[in-house]
């Protein structure tokens, strides 16, 4: 009997170090990799003029679509705005804008100034849509095939590495 | 006249029962989701931007009928198991669930057996 109790101590203790060394060694930040392989449903985006709705139909339309999520208020946006508009120059990519939160005057004004890289333009003003693409702060980007599959996600502001991967995926064919 | 009065206090009664049924379940909705760009907080804890909109999304949701398990099913499939303070079982936390009722059958075991052994003794 002594022996299983010292058995058993001894697994409890190598248990406990290998919980130990596996928390101390895992990825303490949230990670969105998970959505990777997702299909997006339910897609009901209010246009940023108030006439059209795009829905997965819209989406599907393209070959590749950039979801980004964006606003004038957010500073991280207008750094990654030149890459913004480096994709929108590529022939398999369309990118939908969501405008997150923000006042139309102002999304405007800062289109007007740093140039519109959106095919599509929609607009969130409660941030509860954005639920929907599991977006908790801005920018973030989604990368979609016309199957409304996630390839890519991207949390926080776009950069020439970014830019390159997406460029990978929408040229691999 | 009495009756009336009677039924009148009943209904009202049940309607304030109905609506603070409805109160515990968004705020206990609301403490096992957690924030995820805040510092171990729960939504309920939080005012966070991102808090708030959540909170919204949970009441639409109330709203559209979605049961406590749906809503929950709902958010982890958008934001993973993360977001929630209780995930359900799956085979990534099984031993984390399963474990204590396991020592408590092993201790159990180990009772039993020590507590029959002393009586053989004795």
């Amino acid at each position: 009997m002594q022996k299983i109790i010292k058995s058993i101590i001894v697994f409890l203790f190598i248990f406990v170090l290998l919980v130990f060394y596996n928390s101390l060694n895992r990825e303490t930040n949230y990670s969105t990799d998970y959505l990777v392989g997702n299909k997006l449903t339910n897609i009901n985006l209010k246009s940023f003029d108030d006439n059209k709705i795009y829905t997965s139909e819209d989406i599907q339309k393209s070959r590749y679509t950039l979801i980004n999520f964006w606003a004038s208020w957010c500073a991280p946006c207008r750094i990654e705005h030149p890459y913004l508009m480096q994709l929108s120059k590529e022939k398999n990519l369309k990118i939908l804008g969501v405008n997150f939160k923000d006042k139309k005057i102002n999304a405007s004004k800062f289109l007007n100034e740093l140039g519109n890289p959106y095919y599509y333009m929609a607009k969130d003003t409660t941030g509860k849509q954005s639920v929907n693409f599991g977006i908790y702060g801005i920018p973030e980007s989604i990368l979609i095939d016309n199957e409304t599959i996630v390839l890519k996600k991207f949390v926080g502001p776009l950069n020439k590495q970014n830019l390159n991967d997406i460029k990978e995926i929408i040229n691999s064919l | 006249m009495r009756f009336k009065i009677l039924l009148i206090i009943f209904f009202l009664n049940l309607n304030i029962n109905l609506h603070a049924n409805e109160l515990v379940e968004e705020s206990k909705i609301h403490k096992n989701l957690r924030c995820l760009v805040c510092q171990g907080q729960s939504i309920a804890d939080s005012n966070s931007d991102f808090a708030l909109t959540l909170k919204m999304v949970v009441k639409d949701l109330i709203d559209q009928g979605k049961t406590e398990d749906e809503i929950y099913s709902f958010l982890s499939d958008k934001y993973g198991d993360w977001i929630l303070y209780k995930p359900k079982i799956n085979q990534g936390n099984l031993l984390l669930w399963g474990l204590p009722y396991l020592a408590l059958i092993i201790g159990g075991v180990i009772i039993v057996f020590l507590i029959r052994k002393s009586s053989k003794k004795a």
